[in-house]
C-alpha cells in the first residue's frame, strides 16, 4: 500500500495549525465537492481531501499519523509496523462512528476512505453495528440501516426498461471483527422510462435487522451513461437530425432513429437550421411521457468535382438576389 | 461468491411512487429527525400534514435531503447557506438545460 502524505493532499506544510489545516479544507471542498463541481475528477478529489481532513483535524489521528510519517521513508511501500498503535490513545471510534459522518451516505463518506487510513484508524463497519447509532443502544430490535450506491445504465435500458446485472461491493465485519469488502451481484429490473437522478428502491436489500426486525433497503441512484445520438433533457430526449439542403428546402420523408428502433419522419418544406420536430410520447416514459426531438441541422455537400462546382454555380445564379447576411445589414 | 438475487417484484422508482413519513425518510437518508426538521422550518422540504407525526414527505425529498445532508457536513455550512446554495444549483442545472437545448 502507498503512503498517503495528508499534508501535501491539503497543500499545508506539515507543521500548519488546526487553522490552516481546516481552512484548506474548505477551500478545496468548496472546489472539488461533486455537489457543486465540474472538475471531471470532483470525486475521487474530495475523497482524498475529506480523508486527508479527517485524519489531520482529529488531535490523536494527527500525532499518530505524524509518528508514522517520521519512521516513514519518502518512496516506500508502506506497511504499518506490528503494534505501531499502542502508545496512542484513542478517545473515540473511528471516523465511521463519528456523528455526522454516516456510511453509505455520499463522498465524503467512511466507508470510503482508503486502506491506508483503515490501517491506521480503523473504522467501524457500516450496517455492521445498529446497536451503535443513537437512541439504538438498548440492543433491542433494530430495522437494518438503509443502503445506498450509484448505477450507470445505458440510455436504451432506461428507455425500454429491461433486467441489468449490476455489482455492489459492502463493507461488512466479519466473525473476528474485520472489515471486509463484499461483493454481490443483483440482478435489477430497471422501470421503462427512468430518468438520470431518480432513485430505485430495492426493499429488504439494504443491512440485515437486528432481533428479528427486518432489513433496511437498498435505494440505487440511476446515471445514464452519454449516449452518441441521444441526449436526455427532462422526460424528452433530442437528437441532430441532418438535412441535405434540398430536404430542407421541400421537404422530405427520412428514416430517423429512436431509442426504440427507426420510424419515418415528414420533414416540412421550408424547414430552417435549428428547427425542432416533435414526436409526440417517444421521450421516456412516465405519468407524464416526453417527447423526442429531431432538431435540424443543415448539412452542406461536399464541392470536390467540376460538376460540384458548376452545381453550386447554378444554384448561385438561381438564387441571385439572396443575401446569406441580412441579419447583419443595417 | 455472486448471489444473484432477482428483484423484480420489489424495485419502484422513489421519485413518483415512493412517500415518506418522518422516521422513514431519517432512516434512508442516514440522518437524525432534528435536521430534516429543521430543512422543514427553513422551507427546503415540503411535506403534507400537520406536524412532525402526520408528515408525508413526497420521494424527491430523498435526494433533496441527502444532497443538503452532504452539502451541510462536508462544507461546514449552516441550513440557510444550504438553501441557498441549493438555489443556485438548481438554476445552474435549469440554465445548462437550456443551453444543451440551443447548443
Amino acid at each position: 500500500m502507498d503512503f498517503k502524505d495528508y499534508y501535501a493532499t491539503l497543500g499545508v506544510e506539515p507543521g500548519a495549525t488546526h487553522d490552516e489545516i481546516r481552512r484548506a479544507y474548505r477551500k478545496l471542498a468548496r472546489k472539488f465537492h461533486p455537489d457543486v463541481s465540474s472538475e471531471p475528477d470532483a470525486e475521487a478529489r474530495f475523497k482524498e481531501v475529506a480523508e486527508a481532513h479527517e485524519a489531520l483535524i482529529d488531535v490523536e489521528r494527527r500525532a499518530a499519523y505524524d509518528e508514522i510519517a517520521r519512521r516513514h521513508a519518502g518512496g516506500q511501500t508502506f506497511e504499518p509496523p506490528p503494534g505501531w498503535d499502542s502508545g496512542f490513545e484513542f478517545s473515540g471510534a473511528g471516523p465511521g462512528g463519528m456523528p455526522g459522518r454516516d456510511d453509505g451516505d455520499g463522498p465524503g463518506d467512511a466507508a470510503d476512505f482508503s486502506q491506508f487510513f483503515e490501517s491506521l484508524f480503523g473504522r467501524s463497519a457500516p450496517g455492521g453495528e445498529p446497536g451503535a447509532r443513537r437512541g439504538r443502544s438498548g440492543g433491542g430490535p433494530a430495522q437494518g440501516r438503509d443502503h445506498h450506491a450509484k448505477v450507470a445504465i445505458e440510455l436504451p435500458d432506461a428507455y425500454r426498461g429491461g433486467r441489468r446485472t449490476i455489482s455492489l461491493r459492502l463493507p461488512v465485519r466479519d466473525a473476528a471483527g474485520q472489515v471486509r469488502l463484499q461483493e454481490r451481484q443483483l440482478e435489477v429490473v430497471i422501470p421503462k422510462g427512468v430518468r438520470p437522478g431518480q432513485h430505485l428502491r430495492l426493499a429488504g436489500q439494504g443491512a440485515a435487522g437486528h432481533g428479528g426486525a427486518p432489513a433496511g433497503d437498498l435505494y440505487l441512484e440511476i446515471e445514464i451513461l452519454p449516449h452518441p445520438v441521444f441526449r436526455i433533457d427532462g422526460a424528452d430526449i433530442q437528437f441532430d437530425l441532418p438535412l441535405a439542403p434540398w430536404e430542407a428546402a421541400l421537404g422530405a420523408t427520412v428514416t430517423v432513429p429512436t431509442p426504440d428502433g427507426s420510424v419515418q419522419l415528414d420533414v416540412p418544406p421550408a424547414s430552417s437550421q435549428g428547427r425542432r420536430l416533435r414526436l409526440k410520447g417517444k421521450g421516456l416514459a412516465g405519468k407524464v411521457p416526453g417527447d423526442l426531438y429531431a432538431v435540424l441541422s443543415i448539412a452542406l455537400p461536399p464541392s470536390v468535382s467540376d460538376s460540384d462546382k458548376a452545381a453550386y454555380r447554378a444554384f448561385a445564379q438561381a438564387f441571385a438576389g439572396y443575401t446569406a447576411r441580412t441579419a447583419l445589414e443595417d | 461468491m455472486a448471489d444473484v438475487h432477482l428483484l423484480e417484484a420489489t424495485v419502484v422508482v422513489v421519485e413518483e411512487h415512493v412517500s415518506f413519513t418522518l422516521p422513514a425518510l431519517c432512516r434512508a437518508c442516514g440522518a437524525e429527525p432534528e435536521l430534516l426538521e429543521s430543512m422543514v422550518s427553513e422551507g427546503l422540504l415540503r411535506p403534507a400534514g400537520q406536524g412532525p407525526a402526520d408528515w408525508q414527505f413526497a420521494g424527491d425529498a430523498l435526494p433533496q435531503a441527502r444532497r443538503a445532508a452532504r452539502l451541510a457536513r462536508d462544507l461546514e455550512l449552516d441550513l440557510p447557506a444550504v438553501v441557498l446554495v441549493m438555489d443556485l444549483l438548481a438554476e445552474i442545472d435549469r440554465l445548462r438545460a437550456r443551453l444543451a437545448r440551443f447548443a
